[in-house]
């Protein structure tokens, strides 16, 4: 996938394309009946990617800044540090300016490209010791409290799936496609 | 037989020589030790008949599942110490320690993200759905019932290793992060046939059972060609370690996109941007910029033997032997240089030489004693060739983290001691 970030949409078109000419020959082919049916329910359950670049998937629901606060408070706090300065897990405040210095420091706030991978992820795998446990409207607000200590939210907001997907991150055009090889 | 038998006591002197020279206490220690070992080593050695000839052996099924001997105990992944946690971590393989191609199941690297689940196969169900025209769900029982296929192909973690100092002093430490297994399961493109895919799929998310519920998107074209569902390595079923009871298997991709303990395959138009695929697994350039889906780990090779952190212990014929393995296919070619990088010279390639798996070079070597610089470089079926860290740093800086194929030269003392040159 030697391309830039741009020309990624109709060049994974024109690769879909070329697969469907070895594909849909073998569609024809004889199914092994094997599996079943996955309920609708089933599937809504564990469906919980996001997503990131357009908020498709984002649950109903919302939280605020203030709640946002506390939930941190209790549940990240001890891994992320107070002010999200990082500590046994990632800093995920500041960096801002650093990505091309020598030391670059990649946060929320100056390396994620997408804000709702933020709801994402929190909501799959954190709090590390307890994931899956916050409630949609929790993953919200601790979504919108560390945004909001990266400057990107007041303290008076709200975050819901809408004005979530509508948040563009200050580092979201700094990813380009492999251009590999490019070593000799 | 004689000279044979003065062998341990010629190893025994020379420890006590380098003993003294640390202190007068510690060679005393240290020669007693010596001379205890080499009187119970003469024991057993010709014209003597070793104690374990003498009576039985432990009976056949003493253990229900074998382990090494009691002498390898010190062949063991190598975990590093002063991680700030361990649930999303990684350990080592010892590849200096290892022949041939294949990593044994126990000593294959490991890379979590939120610890290694304990999962019930009967309580395991893989889900498949989003734009597929029937969505489905399978037990382990349903996924073994496919037509099955057998392939070796290596893993390699993306940051294998990193491109700052400090360098590590072994193969291990360098590039540890690889292992190679024989994998049994199913290909995907079977699987996503069972519930067709509608015109618009065009990528694949892939989730894990794990705590992490680690996800990551595939281009459709790689889960239609070589991708596979897996559930057993090296014969038997995966290690929990690696995956138990479900993985995918990506030959050629970086190993976290490998998702472990595979619970759900979502059919999308578009990757899903996780954590891992943007704020992760990508690769920053000296100027701020990051490159995003850099699946391909680019042709490699290292020498295990001899490597950093072992010793020659005299001048005279060591064979020089290493591994080797590309993203993009096969291995066509292994350099050695023992000149610095000056001249090159071809080893051999040990059949089997397979597409994207671990590949083993020889090359027979007579060392003359006086000190050197040995390096391996690896061209794979691409003519692509395995560049030096410098060459990889000025174009990627040093910042990229992922994806350092550098070339790893050892430097070897005029007493027999190999460091990694590069530290």
């Amino acid at each position: 996938m030697r391309k830039r970030n741009a020309g990624l949409s109709s060049m994974t078109v024109l690769l879909a394309a070329c697969t469907w000419q070895v594909y849909v020959p073998a569609q024809a082919q004889e199914r092994y009946a094997i599996g079943r049916d996955a309920t609708p329910a089933e599937i809504a359950a564990w469906n919980i990617d996001v997503g990131g670049n357009n908020g498709s998937n984002l649950p109903p629901g919302s939280g605020t800044v203030e709640r946002g606060r506390a939930v941190y408070a209790e549940q990240c706090a001890s891994c992320h540090g107070e002010k999200g300065q990082g500590g046994i897990g990632d800093r995920l405040v500041g960096g801002e300016g650093t990505l091309a210095s020598p030391k670059p420091v990649k946060t929320v706030g100056s390396y994620w490209p997408y804000a709702p991978t933020l709801f994402d992820y929190i909501r799959r795998a954190m709090p590390m010791n307890a994931p899956q446990s916050l409630s949609d409207p929790d993953v919200y607000a601790v979504s919108a409290y560390v945004l909001h200590m990266n400057g990107l939210l007041p303290s008076d907001a709200t975050l819901d799936a809408k004005s979530l997907s509508a948040i563009k991150m200050p580092n979201r055009d700094k990813f380009v496609g492999d251009p590999r090889p490019d070593v000799k | 037989m004689k000279q044979e038998s003065d062998r341990p006591s010629a190893a025994s002197r020379r420890r006590f020589l380098q003993g003294a020279v640390v202190g007068g206490v510690a060679a005393s220690a240290l020669s007693r030790d010596a001379i205890a070992e080499t009187a119970k080593a003469a024991d057993n050695l010709p014209p003597n008949v070793p104690e374990w000839m003498k009576t039985p052996g432990d009976p056949a099924g003493s253990q229900p599942y074998g382990t090494p001997s009691e002498y390898e105990k010190n062949v063991v992944r190598h975990v590093p110490k002063n991680a700030p946690q361990y649930l999303s971590a990684a350990s080592r393989t010892p590849l200096q320690d290892l022949d041939g191609i294949i990593t044994p199941n126990g000593l294959f690297y490991e890379r979590h993200h939120g610890g290694v689940p304990n999962i019930d196969p009967a309580q395991h169900r893989l889900v498949l759905h989003g734009l597929v025209e029937k969505p489905l769900i399978f037990t382990m029982e349903d996924i073994r019932r496919f037509p099955s296929q057998s392939r070796i192909h290596f893993l390699e973690c993306s940051g294998n290793p990193i491109y700052t100092k400090p360098y590590g002093k072994t193969a291990s430490d360098l590039v540890g992060l690889l292992s190679c297994a024989e994998w049994t399961g199913v290909s995907l493109k079977l699987v996503l046939q069972e519930a067709g895919l509608k015109p618009e799929a065009k990528w694949v998310v892939a989730e894990g059972a794990d705590a992490a519920a680690m996800t990551r998107s595939i281009p459709i074209e790689k889960c239609l060609d070589d991708a596979m569902l897996v559930y057993s390595q090296n014969g038997e079923r995966l290690r929990p370690q690696q995956g138990y009871p479900l993985r995918i298997l990506l030959p050629g991709f970086e190993g976290n996109m490998n998702v472990k303990w595979l619970r759900r395959l979502k059919v999308t138009a578009e990757p899903v941007y996780s954590r891992e695929e943007t704020s992760k697994y990508t690769d920053l350039m000296a100027d701020g910029v990051a490159r995003e889906f850099t699946f391909y780990m680019e042709a490699k090779s290292i020498i295990t033997r001899p490597s950093g952190g072992q010793r020659l212990a005299a001048p005279g014929f060591h064979e020089i032997t290493g591994i080797a393995w590309s993203g993009h296919g096969k291995i066509r070619r292994v350099d050695i240089s023992l000149d610095e990088g000056k001249s090159w010279q071809e080893a051999q390639l040990q059949e089997p030489i397979l597409t994207r798996a671990i590949t083993r070079f020889r090359f027979p070597w007579h060392w003359d004693g006086k000190p050197v610089v040995i390096q391996s470089r690896a061209t794979d079926e691409t003519g692509y060739v395995q560049p030096t860290l410098a060459e990889l740093v000025s174009v990627r800086g040093e910042n990229s983290f992922y994806h350092n194929n550098a070339i790893w030269p050892w430097r070897i003392a005029a007493n027999g001691e190999i460091s990694n040159a590069q530290a």
